[in-house]
Formats: C-alpha cells, structure tokens, sequence
C-alpha cells in the first residue's frame, strides 16, 4: 500500500471524502467499483440506515464480501428484496424511491454531464466504451447524483464526445422546469478534492483540497479554469476508524484502497 | 411432453442462420454453454441482444457468428472491456458490427413491450441525453392525458430467447431464485425459448413451490440439462461467479491469436459442455461451490 507521509493513500482519502456525503441518506443506489466500497464506508459511519440498492435488482442488500461485479451473489443471500430489472427500475428508480447515486465516467464536464459511451467519433470511435448502462435515467431519477471519478485534463474537458448522462443546462430556471427529482449532479469527489455546484449557474466549483493538494494542481488535471469557492478549504483527512473499517473490514485485500 | 433435447439438437433445430437471439442473465445465470454451441455450429449473420453483452458475447462475435448487437451496456463487469466488440466497432476488424444501443430501463421496456405484445412502451429516460440521436428507435411523445413528455421504445421480439435456469421439468415449467433480470420478459417476448438448467425435477418439485415459477413451460419450446452451464457466469446455491476468469479474460481478448487459440482448445476441440465441464477439472468447481443457507418454508395451505 502506497501511503503518504500522513499514512493513508489518495485513494483511502478520495472514498472516505466521498462515503462523507452520504451523511443521513436513506436510499443509495450503488454501482460497481469505488462506489461499493463508498456506500459500505457509509453505512457503517455517516449512514447507518442506508439502504443499499442494487441496478441487478436488490433492494436492502447486505454483502458479505466486496463484489467485483454489480450481480455478485453475495448481494441476494440476506438482502431484503430480490426483484426483477424492470420492478427495480419502474417502482424503485422512476418513481422517485431512491435519495442517492453514484456515478461516474470517462468524461465529464463543467456542468456535470456524463459520457460513458465514446471516445472521438460515434460512427468509429477512438474508443468504445462501454455505454448508459442504467447511467442515463439515474441521473434523471435520483434526487442527488453525486460522482466519484479520479481527475485528469482527457476526463475533466470542457466539451463531452457525448453526452450519455445529463446534469446541470447551464440554466438553472430550465433545470427547475424539467420537473425530475434529481437535475445535475450536486457532488463531485476526485482523487485531488471535492466540488459542489454553483446554485445560480449550474456550474462544478471547487470546495474543498485534500490535505497536501493545491489549487495549481487542480488547474493541472482539468480542462477548464474551475469556479474556486471564496470559502476553499481543506478536506479532512480520514478519520483512524474510517481507516480501520477500509483495511480491516471492507477491503483487506487493498483492491480499492491501495 | 418432455421437451428433453440434447444441447446440440434443440441449438441445430432452434437457432437459424440470421436470427436475432437473445442469451438473457443479468450476471447470473448467463448461459455459456449455449453460446458455446452457436459458435461450435457455426451460425453466422445473427442479431444478438443483450442488456449487458458480456464476456459470453465477446466469445460469440470473436467467433463471427454476429453482423449486429443490441445492447445497453457493453464490458466485462468491475474488470474492463470486450476487445472482440471493439475491435469490430474501432477499427472494423475483421469487418464492422452493426450497434443498437439503448440504456438498461430501455432494454428491459423493450422485452416488455415484446412479452406484453405492445406497439411501444413509454419511460421517463433519455431527457436531455444523446443517445436518441444515434438511435432513431427512440422517440420522444407526448402523454394524451396531461402532455407530459416521455420517449418510447419499440418491442424487442427475439427469434429465440436461450435462459439458463437453476431448476425446470422437463415440459419447461422453469424456476429461478437470485437475481431474476429480464428473463421472464426475454422469454415471454420470444418467438422460441430455449430453458437450460442445473436440474430436471419433478411436476411436484415446482408444483410445491409455485411462486418461484418464473416462466410457465407453455412458452418454451427445449428444455436442455446442463449442469455448470453459465460458467464463468454462476448459479445461486449452486456454484459462485469465477471471478478468476473473467480477469483473465482481458488477456484472451486482448489479442486475436490468444482469443483463436482459447476458442479452439475450450470450444471447437470440445465435443459439448461436458468436456468442458471435465477438462476444467474437479478441483476448480469445488472452489466454486458456496456454502449452504437454506430459505425457510411457507405455508401454501391444504384446501381439499
């Protein structure tokens, strides 16, 4: 495990920053990857009433192992409701049941949207990528969408290849007249700090740098100068018992953490 | 009537050249071996549809059995990408596949529709997204009764639907516990069904048990023994997701000569699933088997 001076690793302060803002959540929608291991974090910390779901098709599920995919078997044995994709997405996500989800992709930008569908051309992409997925109705459906994406100037660009996910217009009279529950992304977590969005603009702005990050760095890794809050201040840097649930419990393999 | 058929059988009888097929399973139970048949039998110019088109595939297309994918998520869950897919769709290698893609509600709405004999079905997704634009199928409408907007979707009517079940009787009264996907919608909207499973039991097994009944055997057309079918897929209660697998995967994919080499040792050179079954070797499936936690029992009630 690669720590720094402060003995914790980017990525242990990226998922407790992040499993933070699901603070006195009820209903999380959970998605492969660094999100599992945030929505884990948070319901034995910030959420302990946090009811995990599942796009598979689990409501309230309990793993007891860290899943490498989103249909491990671990999240059916002991989970509170087993039900078919179309049930999941109609009752539970359309209908407005779920507080929270995680999202992220190969792109973003400054308002938010997603692309989790191509690199370059969609004709003959540069790259493929792998698509929606349930990506594009949880941002429309969720009421808040928060994102967890390392950054990058290819993942943080001014202009989206395509636009998979939507989040904030850019005008916040039409996001308030679209009448979804959700409309934009409200947090953004990366590897180098955290964002919210600018009430009257829609726009990501800068909240917060981890511990040992600065403002230069952030300008580094985007492609765009990011709206900075004229309260900026420094993450907090994982707690010994954020610590101790990450190493001990969710992921003592250090597949996540390291 | 038995609908017992060997997988060789019901896959030469029920797969034709140009079908559009669906292999159903959303991680769970995604039935290989029957993938595995399709490309041994050499079916070529087929639509495959898939909500997650996964490793099985990439095996598939890597194997050139498919000119189109229908789909609404394309990877290898929590480990990358299907290299066979994006060589097709990157650099037309051997030739370009054709791409339908739509998102996950989109996909289930379309079985749907299909199952339910719909024209179309409306859903609260795509606002805003620039998916309708590269896929003229999805159209925006206005509700009748308060205008709202919603996009709806055509009904996905697959020539043969293929599931893998835990447990079916030989007419294809099929149940399945775990993660249900749309294979209850695939089937219903299918023209064939295919039913793979772990066990045949008896009518009284199901009959016992009638609400884990997922698809009725009126539907389905062959009913196909297959134990261990889905690996590196899994079974719950039975055997667990190889994980192991499809890590190594990425590898295999990577490269054309490896993936030509693999299919020829795990599927051409092989007679049927049994052979992969044994060459894959006891050991590997006892570190699969997952320990027991047994569902308590309901009282259906005796009302004679």
């Amino acid at each position: 495990m690669s720590s720094n001076a402060d003995g914790y690793t980017k990525n242990e302060m990226m998922i407790s920053a992040s499993a933070r803002t699901l603070a006195g959540e009820r209903v999380c929608f959970v998605g492969v990857g660094l999100p599992n291991i945030v929505c884990n974090l948070a319901q034995r910390t910030v959420a302990p009433q946090l009811q995990l779901v599942y796009e598979a098709g689990v409501f309230g599920a309990r793993p007891a192992r860290l899943p490498l995919s989103i249909g491990d078997p671990t999240l059916v044995s002991g989970s509170t409701a087993v039900t078919s994709m179309f049930e999941l997405f109609a009752f539970y996500l359309q209908a407005g049941l779920v507080d929270a989800a995680f999202l992220g992709g190969a792109q973003i930008d400054r308002f938010g949207n997603l692309n989790t569908t191509v690199i370059g051309d969609y004709a003959q992409p540069k790259v493929r990528l792998p698509g929606s997925g349930g990506a594009c109705e949880i941002a429309i459906h969720a009421r808040k969408v928060l994102v967890i994406m390392r950054q990058a100037p290819r993942s943080f660009v001014e202009k989206l290849h395509f636009r998979t996910s939507p989040g904030h217009s850019g005008d916040p009279e039409h996001d308030r007249a679209r009448g979804w529950f959700g409309s934009g992304p409200t947090s953004v977590v990366t590897d180098l700090g955290t964002y919210g969005f600018d009430e009257d603009t829609g726009e990501m702005t800068l909240l917060t740098l981890h511990p040992g990050v600065t403002l230069q760095q952030v300008r580094e890794n985007m492609g765009w100068d990011p709206k900075v809050s004229p309260g900026l201040g420094e993450t907090p840097p994982p707690s010994e018992e954020e610590l101790r649930i990450l190493r001990e419990e969710l992921d003592p393999g250090g597949v996540y953490i390291s | 009537m038995s609908k017992l058929a060997t997988m060789r059988d019901a896959i030469a009888e029920l797969v034709r050249d140009g079908d559009t097929v669906a292999i159903e399973g959303f991680t769970h139970l995604i039935c290989f071996a029957a993938g595995h048949e399709i490309i041994r039998q050499r079916r070529r110019d087929l639509t495959l549809a898939r909500m997650t088109p996964d490793v099985v595939y990439d095996q598939m297309i890597g194997a050139g059995v498919a000119r189109k994918l229908i789909f609404s998520w394309l990877g290898n869950p929590g480990v990358g990408h299907l290299h066979s897919v994006r060589r097709r769709v990157e650099r037309h290698d051997p030739g370009p596949l054709e791409l339908e893609e739509y998102s996950h509600f989109g996909m289930v709405c379309r079985y749907a529709a299909g199952a339910a004999n719909l024209p179309f079905f409306p859903i609260r997704s795509y606002y805003e997204s620039d998916i309708p634009s590269v896929n003229p199928n999805i159209v925006p409408m206005r509700s009748p009764y308060d205008g709202t907007e919603v996009y709806v979707v055509p009904p996905l009517r697959p020539d043969v639907t293929i599931v893998h079940a835990q447990r079916a009787t030989e007419d294809g009264d099929t149940q399945i516990w775990g993660l249900l996907g749309c294979q209850k919608e695939a089937a219903f909207a299918a023209e064939r069904v295919i039913v793979v499973c772990e066990e045949v039991v008896p009518e009284e097994v199901v009959r016992r048990d009638p609400n884990r009944t997922v698809i009725p055997g009126i539907v389905v057309d062959a009913v196909v023994q297959e134990p261990f079918g889905c690996h590196p897929s899994y079974a719950q209660g039975y055997y667990d997701r190889d994980n192991a697998f499809y890590l190594e995967w990425e590898n295999v994919s990577k490269d054309p000569e490896t993936l030509d080499s693999w299919l020829k040792e795990w599927v051409y050179d092989l007679g049927s699933h049994a052979e992969y079954v044994e060459k894959m070797g006891a050991e590997r499936w006892e570190e699969l088997r997952p320990g027991e936690r047994l569902s308590g029992q309901v009282n259906y009630g005796d009302y004679s």
